[in-house]
């Protein structure tokens, strides 16, 4: 490998490479060429050590004894969320609560706060754009309030449709809820105009911010969002953790999530009071080892800088979007100006489908994703079953997109021939 | 260009002629006029969608009609099928259906089953693509409910 890439940078490519075991894999005899980094991400050695490292040496239960060990545990722990709380600019702490993953995130919101708010005749408004975990909790809440589900229409440019946001989101609206980056299309959503609007009619604003937090500098205060959900394992961190933000006011205000130890102040035999925030929401032993390492993960971009990420990921998508834009045959959806997106590309083939071209350039070590990307009703809106995507990351470079574009072309003429 | 020593070369153990020949060309895809058996089948994971329609009579497949999209081999396999079916007895049929089963989960199948097979041993090199068995099978399954839903009628 060479640093002969014309990307501006602060950070050297080859240097993130070389902290990632997993890219000196070989795929198939090829080396891996790893493009689907909105389904998960790779994992740095500094994660991966400080999951060994806490396991070797700290491990114990926390804010439960009061023995060294657990009180160690339970400072990385809590430094871990002030370190995810400084990431996305919290204002404190305890806005930050930890949960499964975006999806555990969302239906938290939905079977607390939407639970008690929604009610017959309101309306919850969500775009053509979600991800089905952004879909089906408010299908469900809709249907057993007897409440309206609204989808803010996405065009065929791959942009929301702005103009009649007004009338879809009205003063019986309760909650909007909108991904802030596309895992399909890439689009980059505007979630801050979204936002005015809700609060204007006085609904509450939730951000999926699963593509976004890991690729972009992503500011609650400045956004001024009341909820926003993110997973760890999307931004270099393990699988098995992720995170709901939320206002203080509206978090305090709201009922727990599930019940059991360290949620509860006190409790007798008839009754339980409920532990501050953000203790309220997290019932049982938490993921202690996966969120002190996904405190790591936050200290590794912060390290390079989330305006150099996202910076990277531009060159690399206005890059890939050229190049595979002269390929016969290739469709790619969503937005053609490379500004409007993040770092990733849905696209089809008209001769091969997106299994068989997945198949392909997986014998050529290169890793897609492949299917309806868990947002059947957008897939579908395109009238195809499914579709191919490469999504990229820090440790993406031009010759790997070369090889994609060689990979597809490829594949292309062994089925042509 | 690429610095390994494999390609798309074993990728031929997949999809070998005889899956890219029905792929290409797919047979018995014309629908069938007013068919005793007419059903959808879909893999939600791959987006995969037939159409199979049955005429039958007398115990026996006599027409069969399956079009739909999908990948490479979902289709090829669709077209094996279509193609063995015609003129088969239900009780063939299923027994076809449970040697395919026996095929992708690289079990044993005997040397009768592998005569009234045919072609569609080709199928078999799934074996060695596990994520891709489902695509494989997604007709033959399909089918199978198929009959067993009209046999109950
Ligand atoms: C936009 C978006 N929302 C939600 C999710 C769900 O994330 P998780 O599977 O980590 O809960 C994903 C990930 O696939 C996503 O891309």
């Amino acid at each position: 490998m060479n640093g002969s890439e014309n990307l501006i940078h602060t950070f050297d490519v080859e240097d993130v490479r070389a902290d990632f075991p997993i890219l000196n894999r070989k795929i198939n005899g090829m080396n891996l060429v790893y493009l689907d980094n909105a389904a998960t991400t790779q994992k740095p050695r500094h994660v991966i050590d400080a999951l060994t490292r806490y396991y070797e040496e700290t491990n114990a239960n926390v804010h439960r004894g009061v023995h060294t060990l657990s009180v160690e545990a339970t400072d990385a722990y809590e430094l871990a969320r002030e370190k995810v709380g400084g990431f996305i600019n919290a204002p404190r702490p305890e806005t930050v609560i930890w949960t499964r993953n975006t999806s555990e995130s969302l239906n938290l919101v939905a079977a607390t706060w939407a639970e008690e708010h929604v009610a017959k005749g309101d309306n919850i408004v969500i775009t053509a754009m979600e991800h089905h975990s952004n879909i089906v909790p408010w299908q469900q809440l809709a249907m057993k309030k007897q409440a309206e589900l609204r989808y803010i229409p996405a065009g065929k440019d791959g942009l929301l449709e702005m103009s009649n946001i007004s009338k879809i989101i009205d003063s019986s609206t309760k909650i909007v809820s909108a991904t802030h980056v596309s895992n399909v299309l890439g689009t980059v959503n505007p979630v801050d105009e979204l936002t005015r609007r809700a609060h204007e009619v006085g609904a509450v604003m939730l951000v999926d911010a699963a593509q976004s937090v890991p690729h972009m500098p992503v500011d609650v205060q400045a956004m001024d969002v009341d909820f926003l959900c993110f997973s760890a394992h999307k931004m270099l961190g393990p699988t098995g953790i992720g995170v709901l933000y939320g206002k203080y006011d509206l978090l305090n205000d709201m009922s727990p999530f599930m019940f059991g130890g360290d949620m509860i102040l006190e409790v007798t035999y008839e009754d339980a009071k409920w532990n501050d925030l953000p203790y309220k929401f997290e019932a049982g032993t938490p993921n202690i080892a996966d969120a002190i390492a996904t405190g790591a993960a936050v200290d590794y971009l912060n390290n390079l800088g989330m305006e150099n990420v996202w910076r990277h990921e531009q060159e690399l998508t206005a890059y890939a979007l050229e190049q595979m834009s002269s390929l016969a045959g290739l469709k790619i959806i969503g937005p053609k100006d490379p500004t409007l997106r993040g770092g990733v590309i849905s696209f089809m083939h008209d001769s091969i489908h997106p299994h068989d071209l997945g198949t392909g350039l997986d014998q050529l070590g290169i890793a897609i994703r492949t299917g309806h990307h868990c947002a059947m009703p957008l897939v579908r809106s395109y009238d195809v079953v499914a579709a191919a995507r490469a999504s990229f990351y820090i440790y993406n470079t031009k010759r790997e997109i070369d090889e994609l574009v060689n990979g597809i072309s490829e594949t292309a003429g062994y089925f042509a021939s | 260009m690429m610095g390994g020593t494999s390609g798309l070369g074993d990728l031929d153990e997949l999809y070998e002629a005889i899956i890219l020949d029905h792929y290409r060309s797919p047979r018995n895809s014309a629908p069938v006029d007013d068919p005793d058996v007419d059903l959808e089948v879909n893999n939600p994971f791959c987006g995969d969608e037939f159409h199979i329609q049955l005429k039958v009579s007398d115990g026996s497949v006599s027409q069969v009609g399956i079009n739909g999209r999908g990948c490479a081999i979902s289709q090829a396999s669709a077209s094996l099928l279509a193609e063995l079916v015609e003129g088969k007895s239900y009780a063939e049929v299923k027994a076809a259906v449970d040697s395919v089963r026996r095929l992708l989960k690289g079990e044993e199948v005997t040397e009768e089953e592998q005569d009234l097979l045919g072609d569609i041993e080709a199928l078999g090199g799934v074996r060695k693509f596990p994520v891709r068995i489902k695509c494989a099978l997604l007709s033959w399954v399909g089918l199978d409910d198929a009959l067993t839903d009209h046999l109950k009628k």
